[in-house]
C-alpha cells in the first residue's frame, strides 16, 4: 500500500473510470439536478459525503462478517474448521443496500439536531441518494481491494484505507462530472436549441459528448 | 446447504433487528421539538416562496414571524383572511394593510430603435449592449423579463410589446419591479389610480422626439395639483401616493397624456386608457 498506489486508485476512480461518465452510474441525479450549479454542487458534496461514509461502513460489515476467512467474526465466535462456511458473499447486495439506507438516516438526523443551517443546504440532497447506484457501485467495487492476489495479502487497514480513497475519489469524480454538466446546461438554457430537442434530449446528447472526450483517458492506467 | 440459510438468515435477521432498534434510538435521542406555530403559520402562508419578504421562502419567514417581532404584512401576497388566522395564531392585533400592486410606468408607442438587437431575448442582457436599444434610455424594452419572473403569471406581455398587470393576479410582490433593468415597475398602494405612465428622465425635447405619451417636464401637472403631491424632477413628474387625492386634476392638463388614470377603467389597465387615449 504505497502512495503511489493509493494515488492510482484517487485518479482512476476520479478521471479515468469516472462514475458517471465512464460507468454511466448515477445519471438519475446527473440528470435530475444538474439544471444550475449551485444545486449541482450541493448534490455533489452530498454524494462525497455519502461515499466516504458507506465506503467505511460496508468495508467493515465486509471484512468482519461476510467473508469467510479468519478474521469473520461469526467464524470467530461459533469456531469450527473451515471458515468458508462462514462466505456470505452473496449477501453483498442487498446488506451493503441495508447498510448505506440506515447509516444516511442516521447522519441526517444528527444533521438536523446539531446543524439546521448545513441540513438546509444539503438535506433534502441526501434522502435521494441513499439507494444511488453510484454509491452500492463504490461499495461493491471497494470489494476488489479485500481479495487476495499474488502480489500482496490484504489486511483490514490497508482495504479500509483504499475503500476511503476510492470513496473520496468517486465522489469528487461525481462533483467534477455534475459540476461540468450544470455549466453546459446553464449555457443551453441560452441557446437556440431545435424544439424536439429542448430540455432533456439536448442534456443527453451533450452528456454523450462529454462522455467521449473523457474516453481520451483509457488505458492512462 | 442447510448452514448456509442458517447464516444468512441470522446475519440478516440481526443487522435488521440491530439497525430498526439502533434508528429508532437515534430518532428519540436526535429528536427536534419545532414549534406548532410554524407549521400552522406555513400552512396558511401562500407558499409561493417568492421571496419578496426578504426571507429564503415561507418557511423561513414563518419562523421569524412566530420567533421575531416581524408583521404579518411583510408578507405583500397573503390574502387578509389568512394573515387574521395568523395574527391570532401569534396573539397579536392585526393592522390592515392595503393591497398594492405594480405599475408600468412606460406606455411607449413605437419607439424608434437605435439599433438592431439579435441578442439573448432578456432585458438585463439587452440593456448590456450600448445601454439598451431603444432611443429612450428610461424607457421599456419590451423583452418581457418581468412577465418571466412574475411568481403569479401576473404581467403578460401585450400585442402593444408592453407588459401588463392582471390587477386580480398581482399581488406586489415586486419581484418584476426589482428585475426591471430600467426601474420602471413601481410598487403602488391599490386605491392610487393616478400614476405617472413614463420614466423619461430625458428633456422635453428629446422626450418629444422620440415619444407621444413621454412626460416632457412641463410642471403643468404640479401647479394643478390640489393637494401638492406632485414634483417635478430630472424632467420627469412624480406623484407622493401619501399624499394623492385621486382627483384627477393632474390627467386633465398633461399635454401628452402621460398622466393616466385607471379608476375609470379598472381591471383593464393600459389597454383600455390607451384606447380612449386615440380617441380623445
Amino acid at each position: 500500500m504505497s502512495f503511489v498506489e493509493l494515488f492510482t486508485i484517487f485518479f482512476g476512480v476520479m478521471l479515468i473510470n469516472n462514475f458517471i461518465l465512464s460507468k454511466f452510474l448515477g445519471l438519475c441525479p446527473f440528470f435530475g439536478v444538474s439544471k444550475n450549479t449551485k444545486d449541482a454542487v450541493s448534490m455533489g458534496v452530498a454524494v462525497i459525503f455519502v461515499m466516504i461514509m458507506a465506503s467505511v461502513a460496508t468495508c467493515a460489515i465486509n471484512w468482519y462478517f461476510l467473508m469467510g476467512h479468519q478474521s469473520n467474526l461469526l467464524f470467530q465466535v461459533f469456531g469450527g474448521t473451515d471458515p468458508s462456511t462462514f462466505d456470505m458473499a452473496f449477501l453483498k447486495t442487498i446488506v451493503y443496500i441495508l447498510v448505506i439506507a440506515v447509516l444516511v438516516q442516521f447522519v441526517e438526523m444528527i444533521i438536523i439536531k446539531t446543524s439546521p443551517a448545513l441540513y438546509r443546504a444539503m438535506g433534502i440532497y441526501l434522502p435521494l441518494i441513499t439507494t444511488n447506484c453510484a454509491i452500492l457501485g463504490v461499495a461493491l467495487l471497494n470489494d476488489d481491494f479485500a481479495k487476495s492476489s499474488a502480489s500482496m495479502e490484504p489486511t483490514f487497514l490497508s482495504y479500509l484505507v483504499k475503500s476511503l480513497v476510492q470513496g473520496v475519489g468517486g465522489g469528487l469524480g461525481f462533483t467534477m462530472a455534475m459540476l461540468l454538466m450544470s455549466g453546459v446546461r446553464e449555457r443551453l438554457e441560452y441557446t437556440p436549441v431545435p424544439v424536439p430537442l429542448r430540455g432533456i434530449p439536448i442534456a443527453f446528447f451533450s452528456a454523450s459528448i462529454m462522455s467521449i472526450s473523457f474516453l481520451g483517458f483509457t488505458g492512462m492506467m | 446447504m442447510l448452514t448456509t440459510v442458517i447464516i444468512s438468515l441470522s446475519i440478516l435477521g440481526v443487522l435488521g433487528v440491530l439497525f430498526g432498534l439502533g434508528l429508532a434510538y437515534a430518532s428519540k435521542k436526535f429528536s427536534v421539538e419545532t414549534d406548532p406555530r410554524v407549521d400552522r403559520i406555513c400552512e396558511l402562508l401562500p407558499n409561493a416562496n417568492c421571496g419578496a419578504c426578504g426571507f429564503a421562502g415561507c418557511n423561513a419567514f414563518a419562523e421569524q414571524l412566530v420567533h421575531g417581532s416581524l408583521d404579518v404584512n411583510t408578507c405583500k401576497v397573503c390574502a387578509s383572511e389568512a394573515k387574521s388566522v395568523i395574527s391570532s395564531v401569534l396573539g397579536k392585533e392585526l393592522v390592515n394593510q392595503e393591497r398594492e400592486i405594480a405599475v408600468i410606468h412606460c406606455m411607449r408607442e413605437t419607439i424608434p430603435a437605435r439599433f438592431e438587437y439579435n441578442g439573448i431575448q432578456d432585458c438585463r442582457s439587452a440593456l448590456l449592449v450600448n445601454g439598451g436599444f431603444t432611443t429612450c434610455q428610461y424607457g421599456c424594452l419590451g423583452l418581457g423579463t418581468c412577465a418571466t419572473v412574475c411568481p403569479f403569471e401576473a404581467l403578460y406581455m401585450g400585442e402593444d410589446g408592453l407588459p401588463h398587470v392582471v390587477d386580480e393576479k398581482c399581488t406586489g410582490c415586486g419581484n418584476c419591479a426589482k428585475v426591471c433593468p430600467r426601474g420602471m415597475i413601481t410598487i403602488a398602494p391599490m386605491s392610487r389610480d393616478v400614476h405617472i405612465l413614463c420614466n423619461s428622465k430625458h428633456d422635453g425635447k428629446y422626450t418629444i422626439g422620440c415619444c407621444n405619451h413621454g412626460c416632457i417636464g412641463c410642471k403643468r401637472c404640479e401647479k394643478a395639483c390640489p393637494a401638492g403631491a406632485i414634483a417635478v424632477k430630472d424632467f420627469l413628474a412624480c406623484i407622493d401616493y401619501t399624499k394623492c387625492v385621486v382627483c384627477g386634476a393632474c390627467v386633465d392638463v398633461c399635454p401628452t397624456g402621460a398622466i393616466g388614470d385607471y379608476s375609470l377603467f379598472r381591471g383593464k389597465q393600459s389597454a383600455k386608457w390607451r384606447s380612449g387615449l386615440a380617441a380623445k
